[in-house]
């Protein structure tokens, strides 16, 4: 059965189900997932999994079944309306959206055509050049494509199939020295092309000298510096520091939260523009509608300094009374959308990373990522790469750091926002248990004064 | 099953299939409210093949389509590597109780109850806190079949039930929280109630942290949260194997310190992350990892235990549909003599720290941990005064763990599985912004 014939029956039965607001979702997938560890592939997998769900809204009550067992379409429909009306002691509200009926086709070839020895023999290239360094221990890779197609259909009368591919590569190497390990890691990604991925000889050996030069950079006192992140650290830096806090579903019911994230607080400097949007064409977070059904745009979050926006599902944004920007999405059909980020960056500014470094004494140049947390006020990130500042100049190496921040004080920190605007595609964003979610962050090199940083 | 079986049987020499089907419902509270009631069903089959030495594998939900799955195992065989190891033939598994018929007959309603009766016994002490709560029930079904006879089925029924409180003041957030699992539908709102009003207690007050070396006391979810996954990794025979694992050649030695004791154990009763075999269809085993500070062995599934010339431990586990890899099935380190109050009492000045948050995002294969203090606490003169902010503990966990202070006489499920008492080290790095 087609997943489009599905989703046609449950438009019908959606329509005649006793709520305020239905929804459905069916989705097809494809995926191969290749990795290796040490000298040889150690496992190619292939997988495919079809299912649904139903969501229903009832009194300002949710209820959502998923299922891939199609056999009982009614049934389910009819869970998911008596799982709300269960719970359902208010009222129902809801963003209005006009309904839309498109197809969007995926922008990039279907990567599972690609025959698997082309994925392998690229992948034995950048193993190769790993084991060919002096001193490395080991190796992992690991590779994943997929191909998804998504039919939603709402009440309100909405058909919309989307169709998305999407690739992501890991590539860490590892070397070790009497009882010591240290690793360096890359993260690619794209909307599918394999181009992205596979001409990346040169980083791998760059990759693996610095996981090998590791072993004898000494590690930092901990403390506050004056540090300037790459922009691909910067990126998971405005990802942790601002985006979550920017998700409305942390903030519509709390009113003490409404308070602090008041539209036109200052949180940082006049040359601060933080932006989030979908709408961007063949980036890992970019969409033509949202999984409500809600056309992609794109949300200043901070305009000069000041909060002007937020990411909201269209219940967040009827219950604080502003526009929807399409942020409500769902990791797979297994789970209902909830308010996520898309592409989130820092806009560019207008300083030579040469300017940044020029008036330091000393500070601590953090680049690459090995991830990011967030608690809203305060937040981590952790370099992969780390370098002493001194003097003005990019000096010796050294362990890898965590940063930390608070939302407070950190964004107003920034000092200087380079005019190198970089997006990264290699990331994956998690919250609650709906991860890894493709998004992608970006940002020019930025500078921040009295950053609390992890040592020895 | 047993014709997907025999269909992939004759593509190659030999095959595996492995059926999950679950089911789970669950009640979530949004702002100290139900917001919504979920229910999820989901079936997954995967199946392993061995075809002229290599191994193949393929998953998919549709089961109506076993020519496609076979397909794709078989096309992906050919690159995949070589097996060294035989599917189980048919054995006889521990008895491990990790199913209750209660679970399924424990109604939406009581449920619902449940998690009221939480957040009203945490608002009673904290009438401003703005709560997320959530309970769950399911069940998850296994069955497995291979071609050399190996067959396996159980049962398994679990039930959580967990909050997270917010409390906002002028600028200051806070964070509280406890979740607790079982496979019983027993577990007591007043026990999570009772742990998180203890965390709003400690954090009632603010305290200043120094940037200096500091003792400092791991809480159970603090070593849950720190130095577990360093031990995860090192503990992997895979690691081992690729010699990526600081403890790798340190098999019979000396390691940690005395009073340190770990095993992974799946046999516990009742525990959601107990099986009576694992994903390969072998026996679930108890097995030690560190006792009394010495490294006693390492976790293997089938093909890791053949490369390596050791035999599986029963810890093959599929994560998210994979292939099974070594990994833990409960990680359970021994509770020690001394008190959490005693260990407070001895320290002057220094930190207790019940989530640190990032310490997982680092150089974990080294052993490298380090995060910021989402919740802890600065003790002063042996007595906790108040929750420390904008602060950075850092450290290794084989240096931490070499010598530690003590080690609590109280162990406490952290998650589905971790067991772990407190443990007090006597100095770590701490960075603060005061």
């Amino acid at each position: 059965m087609m997943i489009e014939d599905i989703a046609q029956e449950l438009a019908h039965l959606i329509k005649s189900a006793r709520a305020d607001y239905a929804e459905a979702r069916v989705e097809e997938s494809q995926s191969t997932q290749i990795s290796y560890r040490g000298r040889e592939l150690e496992s190619v997998n292939r997988s495919s999994a079809i299912g649904g769900n139903v969501r229903a809204f009832v009194n300002g009550g949710w209820g959502f079944v998923s299922f891939n067992d199609f056999s009982r379409l009614a049934a389910r429909v009819e869970a998911a309306v008596s799982q709300a009306r269960f719970v359902g002691k208010g009222k129902s509200r809801l963003a209005e959206v006009a309904p839309v009926v498109d197809t969007v086709p995926a922008a990039d070839n279907n990567p599972l055509a690609i025959p698997l020895v082309t994925k392998k023999q690229t992948l034995d290239e950048y193993n190769d050049i790993i084991w060919r360094t002096p001193q490395i221990q080991t190796s992992t890779i690991s590779y994943g494509d997929g191909y998804k197609k998504t039919v939603f259909v709402s009440s309100g009368g909405s058909f919309i199939v989307q169709e998305r591919a999407d690739i992501t590569l890991r590539v860490s190497a590892i070397a070790a020295k009497e009882g010591d390990v240290q690793q360096a890691g890359l993260s690619l990604g794209s909307r599918g092309d394999f181009k992205a991925i596979n001409n990346i000889h040169k980083q791998i050996a760059e990759m693996a000298q610095n996981a090998v030069m590791l072993l004898s950079a000494p590690k930092v006192k901990g403390g506050e510096y004056t540090v300037i992140l790459d922009p691909v650290l910067a990126g998971v830096f405005v990802h942790e520091a601002f985006g979550h806090l920017s998700e409305s579903d942390f903030i519509y019911e709390n009113e003490r939260l409404q308070k602090l994230m008041v539209l036109g607080t200052q949180f940082g400097g006049d040359h601060l523009n933080i932006v989030d949007t979908a709408a961007l064409p063949g980036m890992r977070g970019s969409y033509k509608y949202d999984d409500e059904g809600v056309p992609a745009t794109k949300t200043y979050l901070i305009r000069e300094g000041k909060l002007v926006g937020r990411l909201h599902s269209r219940e967040t944004a009827a219950a604080m009374g502003e526009n929807p920007t399409a942020n409500a999405r769902a990791l797979s059909y297994r789970y209902p959308p909830i308010v996520r980020m898309s592409n989130t960056y820092i806009e560019p500014g207008t300083v030579t990373f040469a300017d940044m470094l020029a008036d330091i004494k000393e500070g601590i140049y953090a680049k690459n990522w090995y991830g990011g947390m967030t608690s809203m006020e305060m937040f981590t990130f952790s370099a992969g790469e780390a370098y002493m500042i001194r003097n003005g100049k990019v000096a010796e190496a050294i362990r890898p750091v965590m940063l930390t921040g608070n939302v407070f004080t950190t964004l107003k920190n920034i000092d200087a926002i380079g005019n190198d605007l970089d997006m990264n595609q290699g990331g994956g964003c998690g919250k609650g248990e709906q991860m890894p979610l493709p998004v992608s962050n970006g940002s020019p090199h930025i500078r921040i004064r009295r950053c609390l940083v992890g040592g020895k | 099953m047993e014709e997907i079986l025999a269909q992939a049987r004759k593509e190659a020499e030999e095959a595996e299939v492995f059926l999950v089907s679950s089911e789970e419902t669950e009640a979530k509270f949004e702002a100290n409210r139900l917001k919504h009631l979920q229910t999820k069903q989901r079936t997954n089959i995967a199946l392993r093949i061995i075809k002229d030495g290599r191994i193949g594998y393929a998953t998919a939900t549709d089961l109506s389509d076993p020519e496609s799955l076979i397909a794709s195992a078989v096309e992906t065989a050919r690159f995949g590597m070589v097996a060294k190891f035989r599917f189980p033939s048919a054995s006889s598994y521990p008895q491990v109780s990790i199913y209750d018929s209660s679970v399924k007959a424990f109604t939406t309603e009581k449920m619902i109850a449940l998690g009221e009766e939480l957040i009203s016994l945490v608002l009673g002490h904290t009438a401003d806190l703005v709560c997320d709560a959530g309970v769950t029930k399911g069940v998850v079904s296994i069955n497995l079949l291979n071609s050399r006879g190996g067959r396996a089925h159980y049962e398994k029924t679990f039930f959580s039930l967990g909050l997270e409180g917010n409390l906002v003041r002028g600028k200051d957030m806070l964070f509280v929280g406890e979740s607790q699992s079982s496979c019983h539908p027993d577990i007591r709102a007043k026990n999570i109630a009772k742990i998180v009003i203890e965390q709003l207690e400690l954090a009632k007050n603010r305290a200043s942290a120094p940037t200096k070396s500091l003792p400092v006391i791991f809480t159970p979810n603090g070593v849950g949260g720190a130095l577990v996954m360093p031990l995860m990794v090192a503990f992997n025979g895979k690691v081992v194997l690729e010699g990526a694992s600081p403890i790798g050649n340190r098999l019979g030695q000396q390691v940690f310190d005395k009073k340190l004791s770990l095993w992974d154990d799946p046999t516990v009763f009742f525990r959601p992350s107990s099986r009576p075999c694992d994903d390969e269809g072998v026996p679930s085993q108890r097995t030690p990892l560190i006792e009394n500070g010495v490294v006693m062995n390492f976790l293997y599934d089938l093909q890791t235990a053949a490369l390596a010339g050791k035999e599986s431990t029963g810890s093959g586990s599929r994560a998210r549909g994979g292939q099974p890899a070594p990994s833990p099935s409960a990680f359970v380190i021994a509770p020690g003599d001394v008190s959490f109050e005693e260990m407070v009492a001895d320290v002057k000045e220094g930190l207790v720290v019940e989530q640190l948050m990032g310490a997982e995002q680092g150089n974990i294969l080294g052993g490298d941990f380090s995060g910021n203090v989402l919740l802890g606490y600065k003790i002063e003169n042996g007595k906790t005064v108040g929750r420390v902010k904008d602060t950075v503990v850092s450290g290794n966990v084989y240096q931490v763990l070499k010598e530690v202070a003590a080690v609590g006489k109280e162990a406490k499920w952290v998650g589905s599985f971790i067991q772990t008492p407190h443990i007090y080290c006597p100095s770590l790095s701490v960075a603060s912004k005061g």
